[in-house]
């Protein structure tokens, strides 16, 4: 009650009187968003009030309190205004300090939706380039063009890990991670579970994907069928070869690791997101035996795998991998066109070291996401 | 067709959500945000079709005698006493409150395996050491001496020993590691956004194959 | 030596199993004491960010772990509760986490015990929301009464004294993230950090705090509590030695340990040592 007659009193003393006025107040449409936000900008008083009424006036109508904030404040954001309505606002002291203490009116601000966040203009230009790069390369693949990438010797032991698998008689354990599926490396894994399936339905080698979450299960298996179908071995699939274990963390490792010490398969492929699990699987599947190789873009976890795996891809050499397996054109341009990005990056980056000590901070704010 | 819906499905997504990221306007943004939900409810049907998967493969297996089938029954049997204490043993839907008799399980047993299984990490930490660091070359003699003040300066010893040991083992955190890892990092969103490509364009035959499709 | 060395080599790991687990059952069971634990610059920052929060105010306290990492994120949880209590900070806790809610319910509980606050009044639990970083994003966008419309135990947030003019993150002074890994302390920068400019302070494992030091030092973070020794570091600092500090001699003896597992490895080694890593 006390609260709604300070107010009342304020309306008044604002809307009607002509009070000193004390300190410019900036009313501008908040930009990059979807509209309906106009922010307020204001100079901190030299003894700010214990609270500001934040008044607010539209054509046709009279000044309103739409908010009560803190005196500390020095901006605020309507988050209530309409799009396409011009507002004018004014802040009034209240409590403490706050007495006869009022802004000037505020320009007229509007609130409009953008199209275009300008925030985001240079993950725009980068991710626009090497869009243009990736097609520009994937063009030159189509007419021919051949690249030499290093070798990963990971990679080139994929095969030969499932060979090994097809002549001891023994399986191949796929674990595609602990991510669900909107994680791209979880999305990676299940594109090599492709590659990785072909290889195993071609060598009518056994192979067991235990999935850490539901959404990956219907993906893998769909993704295992497709292979086997692909390579003319639809008759080997089996409904069982993908099976859903649990998406707790420590739960799915006692399962994996109960699958390698009784299933002993000879091949471990640890491929996807990993967190505090990698050394408890790669571990146990080294007590096995088998031959492992994991990747992983979970950089503190890739020590553990170097440690106890026999290889390991370490960060873009797993996301490579697919290209590098399917030995596909188009897949090796969008290969050659990263590391062109990599280049111009690096390039940037020691651009931008440079320029910065010598006092030009230009291109170092170009590239802020802050 | 068969291969094609499916890819022009996931390369309109893929294209929508690219723009979504950079356009703020409710035109695009709302609809950007309810795919997002979609996600969600997608992901929450899918645990239908896990939970069906775990309980038919387990069930067969059981009912073939098939090797460690014992193991499975346990599973099993977890899984639908869990269920049945939680669905009519726990108060409706305080079944997460204190004393339920959900909140006994969680306590008893899946709070103490869990801490278990992440338990075993330092004596799996102990055996990797000793099996498989090894000084091979400089660079490996290097790594393994930055280990070592690591492994000592990040506990209170190490500043008994020496009060510069913790300082090296900070200073090794913030420089070295972090400019590798920056690197591997960098790499990395690389690989993710030729991916990302790949998978938009159409160009991963993953996701196009004909029995997958 | 030559034939010790051999013997070294074929060790049974079980020998090293047992080692490590009297090591660390040891100094926990006889209380025995190797070294003062002294904090360093990073658990000072966590504990002087909430220090310089004005008393009354509200922040969110995350607790995104469930009991596999309990060793580690509830020792620090605690005492962070314990010093947010202390300050007369009301807290709204909230988990990603599905198994994460009853953690927080202890500690919450626990805490305002010790400093007398009530459930409702001083502090209240949320409890837990699917949805990973959408529910991040949806506190800011759509503001926290309509992602989280009651707390754990169904009370209306409207209904819930703690939560009253708390509309979205211009109402929360600080963030503190205990994270075990996804999601955690990283979505939290990159969602709200980045975009509402919330101050944030986080507790996470010791295996994933490398992963945040660059946001320590880009200023995303005001503090990092990484691991059992960062929880320890902190407990000292709000004065109340408990399960971190305790813990840390056996961690203590486990890490000399495994140095000397290092060493004793490539001793072993020296009499087979030849050239051709498998190791890419």
């Amino acid at each position: 009650m006390k609260k709604f007659a300070a107010w009342i009193l304020l309306l008044v003393l604002g809307a009607s009187s002509t009070p000193a006025f004390g300190f410019p107040l900036k009313a501008v449409d908040t930009p990059n968003d979807k509209g309906n936000d106009i922010t307020l900008s204001w100079p901190a008083p030299p003894h700010p009030p214990q609270q500001w009424v934040v008044l607010r006036v539209e054509p046709g109508k009279s000044f309103a309190a739409i908010d009560t904030i803190g005196g500390e404040l020095t901006g605020f954001t309507d988050e209530t205004a309409k799009n396409g309505v011009k507002y004018r606002y004014r802040l009034a002291g209240l409590g403490a300090g706050g007495a006869g203490l009022f802004s000037d009116y505020s320009q007229e601000a509007v609130a409009e939706p953008s199209w275009f966040d300008t925030g985001k203009r240079n993950v725009f230009i980068v991710i626009t380039l090497f869009l243009a790069l990736v097609l520009y390369y994937i063009g030159q693949a189509q007419r021919g063009k051949i690249w030499n990438f290093r070798p990963i010797a990971g990679l080139a032991a994929i095969e030969e890990a499932i060979g090994r698998s097809t002549e001891m008689g023994k399986g191949v354990l796929y674990v595609p991670g602990v991510q669900d599926i909107d994680d791209i490396q979880t999305i990676a894994s299940m594109i090599i579970l492709g590659n990785v399936a072909r290889m195993t339905a071609k060598y009518e080698t056994p192979l067991m994907v235990p999935a850490n979450s539901p959404a990956v299960y219907t993906v893998a298996d769909e993704v295992v069928k497709g292979a086997y179908s692909d390579v003319g071995r639809a008759d080997a699939y089996r409904s069982d070869l993908v099976r859903y274990i649990t998406s707790e963390q420590f739960a799915y490792v006692a399962a994996v690791n109960g699958m390698m010490l009784r299933e002993r398969p000879a091949a471990n492929l640890l491929l996807g997101a990993f967190f505090a699990e990698s050394l408890l699987l790669a571990e146990t599947g080294h007590e096995t035996g088998a031959i492992q190789i994991a990747g992983t873009a979970n950089v503190h976890q890739l020590p553990f795998f170097v440690v106890a795996c026999d290889y390991t891809l370490i960060g873009e050499e797993y996301y490579a991998a697919s290209a590098y397996l399917s030995k596909d054109a188009r897949l090796l341009g969008s290969l050659k066109a990263s590391d062109t990005v990599k280049i111009l990056l690096i390039l940037t980056i020691v651009l931008g070291c440079v320029l910065l000590t010598l006092g030009s901070p230009g291109l170092a704010e170009f590239f802020a996401t802050q | 067709m068969k291969r094609e819906i499916p890819l022009l499905i996931s390369m309109a997504a893929g294209i929508f959500v690219l723009i979504g990221f950079f356009v703020p306007h409710p035109a695009i943004r709302n609809t950007y945000d309810d795919i997002q939900q979609w996600v969600i409810i997608v992901v929450a049907f899918t645990y239908v079709l896990g939970m069906a998967n775990l309980m038919r493969i387990n069930t067969e297996q059981i009912q073939r005698r098939a090797k460690d089938w014992p193991y499975k029954l346990a599973l099993v049997l977890s899984l639908v006493g869990t269920m049945i204490v939680g669905f009519f043993f726990s108060r409706g839907s305080h079944y997460l409150d204190d004393r339920t008799g959900f909140s006994w399980i969680y306590l008893t047993f899946y709070s103490s395996m869990s801490s278990t299984m992440f338990s075993l990490l330092a004596f799996f930490i102990a055996s990797a050491a000793f099996r498989a660091f090894r000084v091979r070359s400089v660079e490996a003699l290097l790594l393994a001496i930055a280990a070592l003040i690591l492994m000592i300066g990040r506990v209170p010893i190490g500043n008994a020993i020496h009060p510069a040991i913790p300082q090296i083992a900070d200073w090794l955190m913030e420089i070295p590691q972090n400019a590798a890892k920056r690197g591997i990092l960098m790499g990395a969103a690389l690989g993710v956004i030729a991916t990302g490509f790949r998978v938009i364009l159409g160009i991963e035959r993953t996701y196009g194959s004909e029995g997958g499709g | 030596m030559i034939a010790f060395l051999a013997n070294l080599r074929r060790l049974d790991r079980r020998w090293i199993f047992l080692m490590v687990g009297l090591l660390v059952v040891a100094p926990l069971l006889t209380g025995f004491h190797i070294a003062p634990v002294k904090p360093g610059s990073r658990a000072k920052g966590f504990y002087d960010a909430i220090e310089k929060l004005k008393p009354g105010s509200t922040v969110l306290l995350a607790g995104d772990y469930d009991p596999g990492t309990i060793a580690e994120n509830y020792p620090m949880h605690l005492a962070a509760a314990r010093q947010l209590m202390a300050r007369n900070i009301k807290i709204i806790g909230v988990e990603l986490y599905p198994g994460g809610p009853p953690l927080a319910d202890q500690v919450l509980h626990l805490a305002g015990a010790e400093y007398k606050k009530r459930e409702g009044y001083d502090y209240v639990n949320l409890g837990y929301k699917s949805g990973n970083e959408a529910v991040m994003s949806a506190m800011g966008s759509a503001g926290i009464p309509r992602t989280y419309p009651a707390d754990r135990s169904g009370t209306p947030v409207g209904r819930i004294p703690v939560m009253k003019g708390i509309e979205n993150f211009s109402q929360i002074a600080m963030i503190v993230s205990v994270s075990a890994r996804y999601p955690g302390t990283k979505e939290w920068v990159q969602q709200v950090v980045s975009r509402y400019h919330v101050p944030m302070i986080a507790g996470v494992t010791a295996v994933s705090a490398p992963e945040y030091y660059p946001y320590l030092q880009a200023g995303q973070l005001q503090g990092l509590l990484g691991g059992m020794a960062g929880a320890a570091e902190y407990e000292v600092l709000v004065n109340h030695p408990a399960l971190a500090t305790r813990g840390m001699d056996a961690q203590s003896l486990a890490h000399i340990f495994i140095a000397l597992m290092i060493l004793l490895g490539n001793l072993a080694a020296l009499p087979q040592r030849s050239p051709g890593a498998r190791q890419s």
